[in-house]
């Protein structure tokens, strides 16, 4: 009998690790001693479960959900979209997934953002979705723009929509954040190269979709996000009871 | 030659960066947006058990109060259910037992009001001490850090708990323990959270 079991082990060499002195923040920001690996009880394979009562359809909408009626965020109008999978290929249907970036300017609504391009009055730069039952999920937005940051002290971030992903349980809970196609900053990013393997940085650049592209309207770019895949008990391994 | 395992790779994990306010509780970053934010009410109104505040700081390598953290809870309820599918047991109506809070711009503390959990069944049968899992993510860190929240009243049950045992150094046994206080008649844990160095707090790869 086949039951739904752990989830596989995060491959930490495919991530990046915790200390990256080129990304200065993470000298004092990570952890010295080893991380503690345990095999999964409930409190790993279960997380929680959002509904489209916890959301309203507008949320994935970037270009409207803070403008002004009638009015419309300035940029590149992009449509990023994909499929929410895991590691075995199975798409993970109702889950929440979560975005923010910065405006066409590279400017962030936030109080701590203090660049000198300016605010757009109607964007936001929030958006949120849950997928469908193919595990299927879009956003429409303005495309970002790059920014400066304080790390090096010409140290700019490439383009960058940032996105949280829940899944079905709370160890596959992911933050990451998506490039875009042919960005020739993302190959100097002090954060993207935090990632040790070139084929894992690839797999954070979303890809110009032509074919989602809505002729004279909005361009598209395919982003597909995988969580961790889940073993099949084969045999009796119960996690809980006797 | 071998048949290939076409297994997907995990998408890699990324720092949320200093701004991880405005997707995640933009009404922290200074703008409403939702009418509705998540995670701010953990066990909903009909929840039983002890009521419970637990709060402290993300403390850095050199003992500075990180100030743009977000947190993230998973806990059962006070009968040790998830509010999760594969949970047999069952939560109250409006018991999500998620949660998620920003750390204080100017001061870095953090805290959430909810009930205490009750013991979870573990591996093997062997009962779980009552515990709150987290997730923490900030600029700086390249993917996110799980520990787990438990009570410093619950001697007995942490000292039989198999993860607890698990820490090979018992020394660093304390940093999971969250402390018991009372603030203006309200019960109140405390538990920093020491990101490196001396007392580092335990992270695991769950």
């Amino acid at each position: 009998m086949r039951q739904p079991g752990e989830f596989y082990q995060r491959d930490r060499e495919w991530h990046p690790p915790a200390k990256t002195p080129d990304y200065k923040t993470s000298v004092t920001r990570s952890p010295e001693y080893s991380l503690l690996s345990l095999q999964q009880s409930a409190s790993e394979i279960t997380g929680p479960t959002f509904g489209h009562n916890d959301i309203d359809p507008i949320d994935n909408d970037m270009i409207h959900n803070y403008a002004q009626p009638g009015e419309a965020a300035i940029g590149e109008r992009i449509i990023v979209h994909g499929r929410v999978l895991d590691e075995n290929g199975r798409p993970v249907p109702n889950t929440l997934v979560e975005a923010w970036q910065a405006n066409a300017g590279g400017r962030y609504r936030h109080k701590k953002d203090t660049y000198l391009a300016p605010i757009d009055p109607n964007f936001g730069g929030c958006g949120r979705v849950l997928t469908d039952q193919d595990g299927y999920y879009f956003f429409r937005t303005v495309k970002p723009g790059a920014y400066p940051w304080r790390n090096w002290v010409n140290n700019w971030r490439p383009a960058h929509i940032h996105l949280s992903i829940f899944g079905t349980s709370f160890s596959q809970r992911l933050i990451t954040q998506c490039y875009f196609e042919g960005d020739p900053l993302i190959a100097k990013c002090p954060i993207v190269n935090t990632i040790p393997d070139q084929a894992a940085r690839g797999q954070l650049v979303a890809a110009l979709d032509m074919n989602a592209t809505i002729p004279l309207d909005t361009m598209a770019y395919k982003f597909d996000i995988v969580l961790r895949g889940r073993r099949s008990t084969l045999f009796e391994n119960r996690l809980e009871g006797n | 030659m071998v048949q290939k395992l076409d297994y997907l790779k995990e998408t890699p994990s990324q720092t949320a960066g200093p701004y991880v306010h405005i997707g995640l509780a933009p009404g922290a970053a200074g703008f409403e947006i939702y009418d509705k934010e998540l995670g701010w009410d953990i066990a909903g109104p009909n929840a039983k058990g002890e009521r419970i505040r637990v709060e402290g700081i993300v403390i850095d390598g050199i003992g500075s109060p990180i100030k743009d953290v977000m947190l993230e809870a998973w806990q059962a309820n006070a009968d040790g259910n998830y509010a999760h599918s594969e949970h047999s047991g069952a939560v109250e109506e409006g018991f999500r037992g998620w949660g998620r809070v920003i750390t204080d711009f100017e001061t870095g503390e953090w805290g959430f009001e909810t009930v205490k959990p009750g013991p979870v069944m573990g591996r093997n049968g062997k009962m779980m001490a009552p515990h709150i899992n987290l997730w923490i993510v900030a600029r700086g860190i390249n993917i996110g850090l799980n520990t787990r929240v438990y009570f410093e009243d619950e001697a007995e049950a942490n000292a039989a708990d198999p993860v607890i045992n698990l820490i090979e150094w018992e020394r660093r046994r304390a940093t999971l323990i969250a402390k018991r206080g009372e603030r203006d008649g309200q019960i109140v844990y405390r538990f920093d959270i020491k990101i490196q160095g001396e007392d580092e707090t335990v992270f695991f790869d769950i």
